[in-house]
């Protein structure tokens, strides 16, 4: 398939399917990396992976209506969650970074598509510089709702190596989709 | 997913204030709960929550008990690590904090229909047509995106079949990879169709991926094609 030049239908639909896309994988259990046997839960890498595969602008806009999905009462979250509770909780803060994460990895991604097809240097760079983003929120308001710094980066420390796993893998499928179907991060027309 | 979302069915007068004023009064609770930090104007907070569980009669088995373990898992979780760090005061008034504000949240989430939501939201938006947000759209993301799920489900289901026959369910990319493909070609299929259908294909609201004329179709018409 060949590159194609994206219609603002195309780019509705794409956002619609990666809202869903990330719903989905709060459905997934969770899947196995290497030969540990623990499953981990998949659904906060749906923001930088979005980035990844399919820009900041349309990535940005399937996180902002996932979360709207969430917050009006659809269990989409990881384990049926949803509504208002998540978004007021301690983990607030994670939810509400996944836009920017969405922002900024895509935005470095297509930085990258400008000049050819990304590779996986760039791609693990920025998949990383989203979850940093994500970070960047997220500890912040846990450290509001505690009370304090320690508090908050103690009980953020315990995530930081399987969400990098999960920068690596994202970057790997995106290395991979984008050899498979090109052309998917320019996409959106600069008006 | 059950098609009514986490809205618990009833006819209290909690399910019957309209959405508006609940989300006011959630919102004016949630900052309350922030601010304040005495532990017995928190703990009245987490009564007057409780008492609006039992006036909307919310199903205790079903609804209550599963809230209650996720409450008592944070509060533990969040309480000993605070007691370690910080000490019994500010542990509890955090665990109250925690308490309150999310059993309040859920209990709007319990006591309000989805629909009366998003009209609640569309109304509030409507200020913002002039700008180009175009918020009487959300009604219809909301259904293709609801419809999108199930058609995602559908194919990890078959994707992740297709791994287990080749015995790689245990790697990740053979999972990933066809069903990340499948689903930017879903996205191709449903964006053939809307345009099909003129769905997005004016450009006189420069605001992106939400724009559309009011004649839109209904989603999971037969414009798609389901792989």
């Amino acid at each position: 398939m060949s590159a194609r030049a994206s219609s603002p239908a195309t780019d509705l639909a794409t956002t619609v399917v990666f809202a869903a896309f990330l719903a989905v994988l709060g459905l997934f259990p969770g899947v196995y990396v290497g030969a540990t046997g623990v499953p981990i839960v998949v659904q906060n890498m749906g923001p930088f992976l979005a980035g990844v595969l399919i820009g900041a602008k349309r990535a940005v806009f399937a996180v902002v209506l996932f979360l709207a999905l969430v917050a009006i009462g659809l269990p989409l979250l990881s384990g049926g969650r949803g509504g208002l509770a998540p978004f007021v909780g301690p983990s607030g803060g994670f939810l509400l970074g996944w836009i920017l994460s969405a922002l900024v990895s895509g935005l470095i991604a297509q930085a990258a598509a400008r000049r050819g097809r990304p590779g996986l240097p760039v791609l693990l760079l920025a998949a990383f510089a989203g979850l940093v983003a994500d970070y960047v929120i997220g500890v912040p308001w846990l450290a509001v709702y505690t009370g304090s710094w320690s508090t908050a980066l103690t009980g953020s420390l315990v995530f930081v190596p399987g969400d990098l796993v999960k920068v690596v893998v994202a970057a790997l499928i995106a290395s991979v989709v984008h050899r498979a179907l090109p052309g998917r991060l320019v996409g959106t027309r600069t008006r | 997913m059950t098609p009514l979302g986490l809205y618990s069915p009833g006819d209290s007068p909690l399910h019957r204030t309209p959405a508006g004023a609940k989300l006011l009064v959630l919102l004016v609770l949630v900052t309350a709960v922030v601010i304040v930090g005495s532990p017995a104007w928190l703990g009245g907070a987490c009564v007057l929550v409780a008492a609006g569980y039992l006036v909307a009669r919310i199903p205790w088995r079903r609804r209550v008990l599963p809230l209650l373990r996720t409450l008592l898992l944070l509060a533990v979780l969040v309480g000993a690590l605070q007691v370690w760090l910080l000490g019994w005061q500010s542990a509890l008034v955090t665990v109250l904090r925690l308490a309150a504000s999310l059993a309040a949240a859920g209990l709007f989430t319990l006591t309000t229909r989805i629909d009366a939501v998003v009209a609640t939201v569309e109304r509030a938006l409507g200020p913002l047509s002039r700008t180009g947000v175009r918020a009487d759209r959300l009604g219809l993301l909301v259904g293709l995106t609801v419809q999108a799920v199930t058609t995602l489900s559908a194919i990890a289901g078959s994707v992740r079949e297709a791994a287990r026959a080749r015995g790689a369910e245990r790697s990740p990319t053979a999972f990933a990879v066809p069903f990340v493909v499948r689903t930017l070609r879903h996205a191709d299929e449903l964006g053939e169709a809307l345009a099909a259908r003129g769905i997005g294909d004016e450009d006189d609201h420069p605001t992106g991926p939400d724009t559309g004329p009011d004649t839109a179709a209904r989603p999971g018409g037969n414009g798609r094609r389901v792989p």
